[in-house]
């Protein structure tokens, strides 16, 4: 769909962008756990600072989120109109279903046959090293469902590496940045889209614009809006029909694996730690 | 809770004040030891400055006594619950010339219960409170130990936020206090709800004819009931900070 398609013709269109950003000056109550309100002013001050932040220190992923939370007013409707006009949508704006190790048993997606889209997530996790809970909480979009949408869209980011088969290195989260800026529209993804290549070298800046972005770009206006798919009712269906469904198809070049990350053994280590206090405070109670 | 508090905010505690007085902060602590203390003028003084963090006014203190009055023997006892404050304050006169003399020392204590064997009874010609007792759970505790801990003629010298007195003003000081600053805490520390607590503790504050009057409770001797030349009290920037001062007769 074109960029043009989605500028709104009319104020009628805007309703839930409007509502979203108000000029109130008292604060209200929190709308869901986690919620911070803010008005149109801080909405405003909290983007500019966490852009200057992120910028400056992309270590500091709270600020990268924020930015993506202050921004993301405009695309959030568009997203959850889709969802609504899709029977899948639907089903998953009534569950609002969340991906951690909680709600997500790896176990489980080990055992199934390899060339499932549950088996390829799971494998893809291990290969990389990265684990479902490390994305951050969504704090500062005010209507309940929308902030879902942006959770959900934070997410799901991992499965769209497991579509394509693509590692965590800085190239690759710049392609699929590129796919999501066009694919959702989300503003913060356009940021990143531009400014990260500017952190990178110069000869992965020349293979991720001969070899991906066209791709991406091509994939992004072809394949069914991915915010409606209810990934977690497809573990066990083949990855190549998946994707055959979704509209979806490979990067002409393969991708390059480089080293695990910690992320996976850190948080298994956390979590170890809290569980062994825990059980240490029953017993001492 | 307040513990938790200063020891999240400890190590960005100087650059979070920098930006949300904007700078001031060092205008109202300058004025404070300059004006209201101005310590060396009558001799060398045995100083206790409670909730001294991060050394602002400590350090402030022995700089004013050496440049002003060439005095090398005043001391400056250094006293804060948070010892992760007292780090910073320790790392901070590691770059001044007062690191390992007897001029500074550094006691992790409670102000609402100074112990009888670190301070003893009327031992302190000057007892300093900045931007500390409205945290403290309760402020009666922390003037008793101050009156029991100061020489007769000791001087009592507190340094705290308080509400501004024009209303319109004010109107602009809640707005800045309750939008910005948890913000700015949020960007540049990670941390809104130390922020928050911080801001919200200002108000809970009793007013400035009421603290004075606390003060007066504890047996300090106080000016009257007003603000500026005489009074109990004396405020800057139109009362976003005040000075309250008694002295133990």
């Amino acid at each position: 769909m074109s960029i043009l398609a989605r500028i709104p013709k009319s104020p009628t269109q805007l309703p839930r962008a409007a509502l979203a950003l108000q000029g109130r000056r008292h604060r209200s109550a929190p709308a869901y756990p986690g919620h911070i309100p803010l008005n149109a002013f801080e909405n405003a001050f909290l983007a500019v600072g966490s852009g200057i932040t992120a910028l400056l220190n992309p270590r500091r992923g709270d600020m990268v989120a924020a930015l993506g939370e202050t921004t993301g007013q405009c695309a959030l409707p568009g997203l959850l109109d889709k969802m609504l006009s899709s029977p899948e949508g639907r089903r998953v704006l009534k569950a609002r279903p969340r991906v951690n190790t909680d709600t997500v048993s790896l176990p489980s997606l080990r055992a199934l046959p390899a060339n499932t889209f549950g088996n390829t997530y799971v494998s893809w996790l291990d290969r990389t090293g990265v684990t479902p809970d490390t994305r951050s909480q969504v704090h500062y979009i005010n209507d309940p469902e929308l902030a879902y949408v942006m959770q959900r869209y934070r997410e799901c980011h991992d499965f769209y590496h497991t579509l394509f088969g693509f590692p965590v290195s800085v190239q690759y989260e710049l392609a699929l940045k590129v796919f999501e800026a066009l694919h959702f529209g989300l503003p913060m993804a356009y940021m990143s889209a531009l400014l990260g290549p500017l952190r990178v070298k110069s000869e992965l800046k020349a293979m991720l614009l001969r070899d991906y972005v066209p791709w991406a770009m091509r994939v992004a206006a072809e394949c069914k809006p991915l915010i409606t798919v209810y990934w977690e009712e497809r573990w066990e269906q083949d990855l190549g029909e998946l994707k055959a469904e979704l509209g979806a198809w490979d990067p002409p070049v393969e991708a390059k694996w480089g080293k695990k990350l910690t992320e996976s053994d850190r948080e298994a280590a956390r979590r170890a730690k809290a569980a062994a206090a825990e059980s240490a405070g029953d017993a001492s109670v | 809770m307040v513990q938790s508090v200063f020891s999240n905010v400890a190590s960005r505690y100087d650059l979070m004040n920098d930006a949300m007085s904007l700078y001031t902060h060092r205008l109202w602590k300058d004025d404070f030891v300059r004006h209201s203390l101005d310590p060396g003028r009558r001799g060398p003084l045995n100083v206790l400055d409670v909730a001294g963090g991060t050394g602002d006014i400590a350090l402030r203190i022995l700089d004013h006594a050496r440049e002003k009055y060439a005095d090398r023997e005043t001391t400056v006892t250094m006293v804060d619950l948070n010892p992760e404050m007292l780090q910073e304050g320790r790392t901070r006169f590691k770059k001044t010339m007062y690191h390992n003399t007897p001029q500074i020392d550094f006691v992790v204590a409670n102000a609402q219960e100074l112990p009888e064997d670190t301070f003893p009874s009327d031992s302190a010609d000057l007892y300093t409170i900045a931007f500390g007792i409205r945290n403290c759970t309760s402020i009666p505790d922390v003037l008793k130990s101050a009156y029991r801990v100061l020489k007769p003629g000791g001087v009592f010298a507190c340094l705290e936020f308080s509400i501004p007195i024009n209303p319109l003003f004010r109107r602009v000081y809640d707005d800045y206090s309750f939008s910005i600053i948890p913000l700015l805490g949020t960007i540049l520390a990670g941390d809104r709800e130390s922020y928050q607590y911080l801001v919200e503790s200002i108000r809970k504050f009793p007013t400035q004819p009421e603290f004075a009057q606390m003060i007066r409770d504890a047996g300090f001797t106080t000016g009257e009931d007003k603000d500026g030349k005489g009074g109990a009290w004396r405020g800057l920037f139109g009362g976003i900070a005040s000075i309250h001062t008694g002295v133990k007769v």
